[in-house]
C-alpha cells in the first residue's frame, strides 16, 4: 500500500497546480522547485488544508479528497504530521506543551500527553528545552521542537516545507545530517518541500522537481543530478545543459549551435545516440581551456569562446564562456593568469567524449 | 507657537482634578464614606459594572469572532451598528433601551407577556443591561482588533494537530488575544462603573436599586455637596488604578511573542 497517493490540480485564480506524485512506506520524496512553483500548495493540499479542485488523494490507502466522489476529510482528522516553514510553534505554551498539543487535541489525558512528549523531546536529544518557551529558542531548536510535535502525535504522513530554510548557513548543516536520521526512522511517508537542491540530494530517496505547477523530473537524486531535464535542475546541481537533435550517427546538433560527441548510456549498439531529442549535460570542471585550437585528436568536442566573465566559486574561478554553444567552465586561479583569461579573451574550449552525458529528452 | 494652547490643553484637564482633591472633605471623609448610602451606591456600582462586564465577556468575545473571522453577508453593516453606542450620547440610548424593553416597549411587552419580565428595567437588573448596553463595543472593537491581527498559522497548525474548531479557539486563539481581552475587560468595566445618562434614563435613581455611583454623586450634589465631593474622591481613586492596570506590563505581555 502506497503511504501516499495523489492525482490532481488545485486552481488558484491564475495559478494551476496539476500533478501525480506517490510515496511508499518509509520512503523521503523531496519536492524541489523555485518559490512560486506550487511546492507549499502541494503540501497544503495533501494536509487538507486547500481543497482539491479536480482529482484525488489518498492516505495510505483511504480517500482523503476525492473530488469526483466528493470526499473530504477535514484537516483535523487526517493524521498527517506538518513541520512548517518557520514552525509555528505556539508562543503561550512551553516547549512540552507545544509537543503535547496533538494528543491533547485528540483527547489523550494531560499527563499522559506530556509524559510522551518528553519522551519525544528525549528521541530528538532536547530534554532540557521541556520547560521554555518558543521565543527563548534558537533557530534550530525551535525546527527539532516542531520535529517532535509533528511526530508525536503518530502521523501516518510527515510533511516537511522547507525545514531548514529559516536556519543561518553553519547551523543548517548541522541539522541537515540530524533531520536526514530522524527521517529514515520515520515508517511512514515524507514529502520534503525544498528549493535546495542540498536539503533535497542528502536527505530524499527520490527527487520530484516542480516548476510551474507541474512535475519537470523524477528520479534518484544521481539520477537528477547527472541528468537534469530542465534548466532549472542544470542550475542547481551546477552543469552545462543543451537541447539538442541526436542525428543518429553519434553526433548532437545543438539548439544553441555547435555539436557535440558524445557516449550516452541509451546508445544503440554501435556505441552511438538513437536519433531524436536529446538533452546533453556537461560538467563545468570537465571542460579544458587552451590559448589555441588543440592539434592532438583525443578531445573530440573543440570548439571557440570569448570569455564573457569571470567569478570565484571557493578554490576555483568560473568562466563565462560566450559561443556555440556557450558555457561556464572551472578553473584553477594559476590556469586563468597562465592562459590570461580576462574578458573579451578569445580561447578554445575542448571535452572528452566520455564527459559529456547526452540523455533522451523526455520533456518534449 | 503651540506651546500656549498645549499648556491650556494640559490644564483644563489637569485643573479640575486638582481643584478635587483641594476641595475635598478629607476631615469628613471617613464619616461621608461610611455613610450608608455612599457604601450603598458603590457596592451597587462595582457589582453591576463587574456583572456587566462578564455579560460583555459572554456576548462580545462570539461577536467580536463573528466580525473578524467570517465573511457573513452585511458585516460591515453590523459592525458600523455595534460601533454606534460609542458615539451615541447615553441618555439617547437609555431611551431606546427604554423604548425596547420597558413594559408597553417593543420587546418589552413580549417580556411581559410571556415572562412576567416587564418591571425589570427598574430593578437593578435594568442598570446591568444599561451599563452593558453601553460598554460592549469597547470589548467587541478591542478583542475584534486583536482577532484580525492574531496570527491565522497557528490555528492552521493546530488543525493539522488534530485540533477541532472549538478547541483552536480556546487552546490557541483566546490564549494568543488574551492581553486584548484584558484591556478590553478594564475599558469595559471602567466604562460600565461611570456610567450615569442611560442608567437614569432606563433604571431610575432608586437608592439601593438602581442609584449607583454616579447617579448618588448628581443626587448628592443638590442636597450635600461636600459628601458628592468625597463620593467623586472614590471614582477618581478607582479610575486612577484602572488607569495604572491598563499601562502595566501585563497587559502587553505575549502580544510581542
Amino acid at each position: 500500500m502506497t503511504a501516499l497517493s495523489v492525482d490532481g490540480a488545485v486552481q488558484r485564480s491564475e495559478f494551476r497546480l496539476d500533478l501525480a506524485l506517490s510515496v511508499d512506506p518509509g520512503e523521503i520524496v523531496a519536492v524541489l522547485g523555485p518559490n512560486g512553483a506550487g511546492k507549499t500548495t502541494l503540501l497544503r493540499a495533501i494536509a487538507g488544508l486547500s481543497p482539491l479542485s479536480a482529482g484525488s488523494i489518498t492516505i495510505t490507502g483511504e480517500p482523503v479528497d476525492d473530488v469526483p466522489n466528493r470526499v473530504f476529510i477535514a484537516p483535523e482528522q487526517r493524521r498527517v504530521g506538518v513541520v512548517f516553514q518557520n514552525y509555528r510553534l505556539f508562543p503561550h505554551l512551553s516547549v512540552r506543551d507545544n509537543v503535547a498539543f496533538g494528543l491533547r487535541s485528540r483527547g489523550v489525558a494531560r499527563a499522559s500527553a506530556r509524559a510522551d512528549a518528553d519522551r519525544w523531546l528525549h528521541r530528538l536529544d532536547i530534554d532540557e528545552l521541556a520547560d521554555r518557551r518558543p521565543r527563548q529558542l534558537s533557530g534550530g531548536q525551535a525546527q527539532r521542537v516542531a520535529l517532535a510535535r509533528a511526530l508525536a502525535g503518530a502521523p501516518k504522513l510527515l510533511l516537511l516545507d522547507e525545514p531548514l530554510a529559516a536556519l543561518d548557513a553553519r547551523t543548517r548543516d548541522a541539522i541537515r545530517a540530524e533531520l536526514s536520521r530522524h527521517l529514515s526512522e520515520f515508517t511512514g511517508g515524507t514529502v520534503l518541500v525544498t528549493h535546495d537542491p542540498l536539503d533535497a540530494m542528502t536527505m530524499a530517496d527520490r527527487i520530484v522537481v516542480v516548476e510551474n505547477g507541474t512535475i519537470t523530473q523524477h528520479g534518484t537524486p544521481a539520477e537528477v543530478a547527472r541528468r537534469p531535464a530542465t534548466h532549472y535542475v542544470a542550475r542547481l546541481v551546477g552543469l552545462n545543459l543543451y537541447h539538442g537533435q541526436a542525428d543518429g550517427a553519434g553526433v548532437v546538433h545543438l539548439d544553441d549551435g555547435g555539436t557535440f560527441v558524445g557516449a550516452g548510456a541509451d546508445t544503440s549498439a554501435a556505441g552511438l545516440v538513437p536519433a531524436g531529442r536529446v538533452l546533453v549535460a556537461v560538467r563545468p570542471s570537465s571542460i579544458t581551456v587552451h590559448s589555441a585550437r588543440p592539434e592532438q585528436a583525443s578531445p573530440r568536442n573543440v570548439w571557440p569562446v570569448t570569455v564573457d566573465g569571470l567569478e570565484s566559486v571557493a578554490d576555483r574561478v568560473r568562466v563565462h564562456a560566450a559561443g556555440a554553444p556557450p558555457a561556464l567552465v572551472d578553473v584553477t586561479a594559476g590556469a586563468v593568469a597562465e592562459l590570461g583569461l580576462a574578458q573579451g579573451a578569445r580561447v578554445w574550449l575542448s571535452a572528452k567524449a566520455t564527459d559529456v552525458e547526452i540523455y533522451p529528452d523526455v520533456a518534449r | 507657537m503651540l506651546g500656549v494652547p498645549a499648556v491650556l490643553g494640559a490644564a483644563l484637564l489637569v485643573v479640575p482634578l486638582i481643584a478635587l482633591l483641594v476641595r475635598a472633605p478629607w476631615r469628613g471623609l471617613p464619616r461621608i464614606l461610611s455613610d450608608n448610602e455612599g457604601l450603598t451606591a458603590l457596592r451597587l456600582s462595582v457589582e453591576c459594572a463587574t456583572i456587566s462586564t462578564a455579560l460583555c465577556f459572554l456576548l462580545g468575545v462570539p461577536l467580536a469572532w463573528v466580525l473578524a473571522r467570517t465573511q457573513l453577508p452585511g458585516l460591515s453593516l453590523l459592525r458600523a451598528l455595534v460601533t454606534v453606542p460609542l458615539v451615541l450620547p447615553p441618555v439617547v440610548g437609555g431611551l431606546a433601551l427604554l423604548l425596547a424593553l420597558s413594559r408597553f416597549g417593543v420587546v418589552g411587552q413580549y417580556l411581559q407577556r410571556w415572562f412576567g419580565l416587564g418591571r425589570f428595567p427598574f430593578d437593578t437588573a435594568g442598570v446591568v443591561v444599561a451599563e452593558t448596553f453601553v460598554a460592549l463595543p469597547f470589548l467587541v472593537l478591542t478583542v475584534e482588533g486583536a482577532l484580525r491581527a492574531a496570527d491565522a498559522e497557528l490555528e492552521e497548525a493546530a488543525i493539522t494537530l488534530g485540533a477541532s474548531r472549538l478547541g483552536v479557539f480556546t487552546r490557541v486563539t483566546l490564549p494568543l488575544v488574551a492581553p486584548s481581552l484584558a484591556a478590553g475587560g478594564v475599558l469595559c468595566w471602567a466604562r460600565a462603573l461611570g456610567e450615569f445618562g442611560a442608567t437614569i434614563t432606563f433604571a431610575g435613581s432608586y437608592p439601593g436599586i438602581t442609584q449607583t455611583m454616579p447617579l448618588a454623586i448628581y443626587n448628592a450634589f443638590e442636597s450635600d455637596p461636600p459628601a458628592a465631593t468625597a463620593l467623586s474622591l472614590v471614582l477618581l481613586a478607582v479610575a486612577v488604578v484602572v488607569l495604572a492596570a491598563l499601562r502595566g506590563r501585563w497587559l502587553y505581555a505575549g502580544s510581542t511573542a
